[in-house]
């Protein structure tokens, strides 16, 4: 106790250091304070969508332009990144299932976690960077040269034709792209097995489909559905309330990854928990 | 430019008070703008100009005060006849605010795809926007994108499609702004010519003193959040008070 005492009037005699430490403090509770108001704010945008998706006037028009922009722009890099995540995960997985004698159990594994877990998540992250930071640049320079105000004068509302059209085609593209992405990895895996183990693609594919379950699809789509809702949810919000000038754009695109990147691995998480719960993984 | 006698008041603000924290950009500001009227704002930057044309328009809501458009309070309309009395009200951003994703021709269809029933009495799209570019000249500009153009020729598409849907009222705001001195005389021009021909009335948001001398029918001076002169410019130009002469000296 006594030690205690000498150091704590050692630290306070010390005021430079006591300044520092106070206001790190300060800086820390600041920093927590604007997570939570984010938050809110987040789920206040959030409520205003599902308020406004279901009332009328319903841009179908520039909601199929933005299903066609986001999802067939976005299928090279989900095709070849796939189809690389297909075949290194093969390959790298290859020797030690050798050691084992486990080999023909390939088709088997690399199916479940590429449908289950690798395929989604791999695909909502390239997502994230590819289709989310080009929400956030893109409504953040329309935000800052006034194009959502001209909209909002000539009588549209920004909201619905901006951000709504985007939140509802990327929540409906992802679960497209991710069965995309994962049948490519699938045939890159199918390559390897081919080459290296003289597996034949019908084989190798019956094996696949013998193995995935319901249990595998069902929680990987409706989890699918979230990761792009997060998407198109965190991209619009940054691009919409984004800070004037230049250097505010380029936060609310860089900051839309950042932050749907921690938002997907999260509700990633909570769909592997709910999974375990109602189908028993 | 001299105004007709026995003439109505298409706008009118009062007692116009807006804040942001401590800082308090409007304190009361008052102003009547007739029909078939120039009228120009003249204030300092951050004297609260832009402020107030966007609480003009909805963009920004005031903390009191009426804003009375062709007899309605907007403060008090709901989003539906907020938007149809938007139909009567032009607005010359800045900027331009062109929509940079859109060729010409779509950033001019763009107001009418919301206001169908007013485009059945007013004619077709395309023969409207074809008469919107005619306004300014660049119907040859009809299928070029915005970053296809120079900064005047976007200033007059911007134009163009402010007047599509045949305002009564046209707000301008800074129409001069970041143009060359030609470029800026040939966009009062066309402001002048448009008022002519539509007898439009219109609020004009300017720094440059040679753009409300050629349009101005009146000119208010917003200073601390107050109209702190009005007058012709005539009037103004000639005033011995050091603060309003301040604006008037090259």
């Amino acid at each position: 106790m006594s030690f205690l005492l000498e150091n704590t009037t050692s630290i306070f005699d010390n005021k430079p250091e006591v300044d520092y430490v106070m206001m790190q403090s300060l800086r820390i509770v600041a920093r927590t304070k604007a997570f939570f108001i984010e938050i809110g704010d987040l789920s206040y945008f959030s409520r205003r969508f599902f308020r406004e998706v279901f009332t009328k006037p319903f841009e179908f028009q520039e909601l199929l332009r933005q299903c066609y922009h986001m999802g067939n722009r976005s299928l090279l890099l989900v095709g070849v990144t796939g189809f690389i995540l297909g075949l290194v995960f093969t390959l790298q997985s290859r020797p030690t299932l050798m050691e084992f004698g486990a080999e023909s159990w390939m088709p088997s594994m690399v199916g479940i976690s590429i449908v289950r877990e690798i395929g989604p998540v791999i695909t909502a992250l390239i997502c994230a960077g590819r289709i989310g930071s080009g929400i956030g640049a893109e409504l953040g320079s329309m935000r800052v040269t006034e194009q959502i105000d001209a909209m909002e004068v000539s009588g549209t509302n920004p909201f619905k034709y901006l951000v709504v059209t985007r939140i509802v085609a990327t929540t409906l593209m992802l679960p497209i792209l991710i069965v995309f992405g994962d049948a490519i990895a699938l045939f890159g895996s199918a390559i390897v097995e081919n080459l290296k183990g003289a597996v034949s693609y019908r084989l190798y594919f019956n094996q696949v489909f013998d193995a995935i379950e319901y249990s595998d699809i069902v929680p990987a789509t409706i989890k699918s559905f979230f990761f792009g809702y997060a998407i198109g949810l965190v991209g619009c919000y940054k691009g919409y309330y984004c800070k004037k000038g230049t250097a505010g754009v380029g936060e609310a695109s860089n900051s839309a990854v950042v932050y749907t990147s921690m938002l997907l691995f999260i509700i990633d998480f909570v769909a592997v928990f709910l999974a375990d719960i109602f189908f028993e993984i | 430019m001299k105004l007709k006698e026995n003439i109505v008041t298409v706008l009118e603000i009062q007692n116009l008070k807006k804040s942001f924290g401590e800082n308090h950009v409007l304190n009361g500001f008052n102003l009547r703008l007739f029909e078939g009227e120039n009228l120009v704002v003249m204030g300092k930057s951050g004297s609260g100009k832009s402020v107030m044309i966007k609480c003009l328009v909805g963009l920004m809501q005031a903390d009191s005060g009426s804003i009375r458009i062709r007899n309605q309070d907007i403060t008090v309309l709901g989003q539906t006849e907020l938007d149809l009395l938007r139909t009567e009200i032009g607005f010359l951003f800045q900027g331009s605010a062109l929509y940079d994703s859109m060729t010409v021709r779509e950033n001019l269809e763009f107001p009418l795809r919301r206001h169908k029933k007013k485009l059945r009495m007013t004619g077709h799209t395309e023969a409207l926007v074809i008469e919107a570019l005619e306004n300014v000249g660049l119907v040859d500009a009809i299928d070029l994108m915005p970053a296809e153009l120079s900064g005047g020729m976007q200033r007059r598409i911007a134009l163009a499609r402010a007047l599509i849907l045949k305002p009564k009222i046209i707000l301008y705001d800074e129409p001069t702004t970041g143009l060359d001195p030609i470029t800026a005389k040939e966009i009062i021009e066309l402001m002048r010519s448009i008022q002519a021909k539509y007898g439009t009335s219109s609020l004009i948001i300017t720094h440059d003193v040679d753009c409300a001398r050629v349009i101005s029918n009146r000119i208010i001076l917003l200073v601390d959040g107050i109209n702190y002169a009005e007058g012709t410019y005539q009037e103004l130009s000639h005033s011995d008070d050091p603060e309003t002469m301040a604006f008037f000296k090259h």
